[in-house]
């Protein structure tokens, strides 16, 4: 099993550390892992992406151009990497702030209404994480176990507190996950 | 398996200097390198090892600190990237030329001048070639993954004090930042000062007290006094070439095809062989893990059975030259890369190969 991820968005959106804890949650599963983030003048003024790849085998290049999942959450991130989805593969997106849906008929395409059920379920904090419940509710590489001890390895003890709501809101994007595009 | 963690290339830098002994470390912050010294800010070693870390006003001030401590025969670094490791030169140079070992970290980004802050091995030549002036030559290690940068510190450190010789750890911005899973070794403590006197006594400056006194200068007058000690150094590049030179093949036993490259670009191969031999065409990958000592015989004994080497580098084409001189005509060696801060893809360096030496 290889799984290449790209996640984009705004910096803020916790892009980069929903990617780092679906690592830490694929080393908990003894998987090898990747993640490379945009760290250049992009994040400092908007955007933010970070490739994340987990597999069975021995990890070749950190550096993608196609991916076999896009998770989206904002137009310019749409723009930018629809066209990279690996054809049959999995364009994940919140629907905030998309002027132009996705166009593609070769992949498949879903919805999470990440940033309305966030804001909804009082901690808007938590869209990361709803975003991804979707992605796992799709492609089941991490067992919520594993993402468990994976936030429990990558936040600070101090933060410990907050991690049966990160769980439930995983919970809330895995059942609210909505299917655009089938093929 | 040991303490296993995800963590930036750039944050083991620092933790491994912490856990191997490390004396010193002496630097200043610039993109995509900050973590290092961030990182050895957050874990403050100097409440739990003693170790020094210093946020010097320049890189010049930094390299000049490491050739100040390096001379009492401390375990000392600095950490840096391009435009940073350019203003350490004359540094560099004179920490070469009075035979000090201490480690010396570019996590590269792209040029020339400022340039950006996007990755690029376009320090090659600056490293392996010269950077300083005069006939000196670095130890120079090229990681590939999170965990190479945790290994060669300690390497890093062990090799400059075997040969009394800086040495550094070419690394960049892809390998810096890329977190990966790492698997952090034992706390060894620091050297003590009997071991510094039983490991470095000969020559480093520790107080005179009733011997004659120790001078560490890279400065001799008399020119036959300085060929002499360009013969010593001479004498030591080779021992180097003939002891330390460290490779990794993938896939060689069968090519016809070798691409060379290293660091990152090393990785992005690994897939582009994926792709070829998906393809039925048989490539293989040579990386270089020294760039200094370079692996020579490896390469010159491969050109006597494949049909071509493909030099991939993020830069305009610096190794390919080493790669010429070690095959010297015998099959043909193409160059390829992006530069300027822009990785190329697998995809890219497999179109590459098939226009430039396969034929298509």
């Amino acid at each position: 099993m290889t799984e290449e991820i790209i996640i984009a968005g705004f910096g803020g959106q916790g892009v980069l550390s929903m990617g780092k804890i679906l690592a830490y949650s694929g080393i908990m599963q003894n998987k090898e892992v990747s993640w490379f983030p945009s760290y250049g003048p992009e994040m400092r003024g908007g955007t933010a992406n970070v490739t994340v790849i987990l597999s069975d085998t021995r990890i070749s290049s950190p550096v993608l151009h196609h991916y076999d999942t896009a998770i989206i959450l904002n137009q310019q991130s749409l723009d930018k990497f629809e066209k990279s989805v690996k054809p049959g593969g999995i364009l994940l997106y919140d629907p905030n702030g998309i002027v132009h849906e996705p166009a593609r008929k070769d992949i498949k395409i879903y919805k999470i209404e990440g940033t309305r059920l966030a804001a909804e379920s009082g901690n808007p904090k938590t869209f990361n994480m709803i975003v991804l419940g979707a992605y796992l509710k799709l492609k089941p590489v991490i067992e919520l176990d594993s993402i468990e001890k994976g936030l429990k390895k990558s936040l600070p003890e101090r933060h410990h507190k907050s991690i049966p709501g990160n769980i439930e809101a995983i919970r809330v994007g895995q059942e609210n996950v909505e299917s655009i595009l089938v093929l | 398996m040991g303490d296993v963690r995800l963590m930036k290339g750039n944050e083991v830098i620092a933790e491994a200097a912490i856990r191997c002994g490390c004396d010193g470390y002496f630097g200043y912050p610039i993109t995509p390198q900050s973590e290092v010294l961030e990182t050895l800010a957050i874990r403050r070693p100097w409440e739990e090892t003693g170790m020094v870390v210093l946020q010097a006003e320049s890189e010049t001030a930094s390299i000049n600190m490491l050739y100040g401590a390096a001379s009492t025969g401390k375990k000392v670094m600095t950490s840096s990237s391009s435009p940073g490791i350019s203003l350490m030169a004359e540094g560099i140079s004179y920490l070469a030329g009075a035979e000090l070992p201490c480690l010396i970290v570019n996590v590269q980004r792209g040029g020339p001048g400022l340039g950006t802050i996007q990755p690029s091995q376009a320090d090659y030549f600056q490293t392996c070639k010269g950077g300083g002036h005069g006939d000196y030559k670095l130890i120079v290690l090229a990681p590939a993954s999170v965990q190479e940068m945790y290994d060669f510190v300690e390497l890093g450190f062990e090799l400059a004090f075997k040969y009394k010789n800086p040495a550094i750890i070419l690394s960049d911005g892809v390998i810096g930042q890329m977190m990966e899973k790492v698997e952090l070794g034992e706390y060894k403590p620091r050297w003590t000062a009997e071991q510094i006197q039983e490991i470095s006594g000969s020559w480093a400056c520790l107080g005179k007290a009733g011997r004659e006194r120790h001078i560490s200068t890279s400065l001799e007058l008399d020119p036959y006094g300085m060929e002499k000690n360009n013969l010593r150094f001479q004498a030591k590049y080779r021992e180097m070439e003939a002891k330390e030179v460290r490779y990794e093949m993938f896939d060689c036993e069968d090519a016809e095809y070798i691409l060379v490259a290293f660091g990152s670009s090393a990785r992005i191969c690994q897939k582009t062989v994926e792709i070829a031999r998906s393809k039925g065409l048989k490539v293989g990958l040579l990386r270089p893990i020294t760039l200094f000592p370079f692996p020579t015989p490896i390469i010159r004994e491969l050109a006597g059975t494949v049909k071509g080497f493909l030099s991939v580098e993020m830069n305009a084409g610096q190794m390919v030259e080493d790669v010429r001189l070690a095959v010297n005509g015998k099959v043909p060696v193409e160059h390829f890369g992006r530069y300027g801060g822009v990785i190329h893809t697998p995809e890219e360096v497999f179109d590459a190969l098939k226009q430039k030496l396969i034929g298509e």
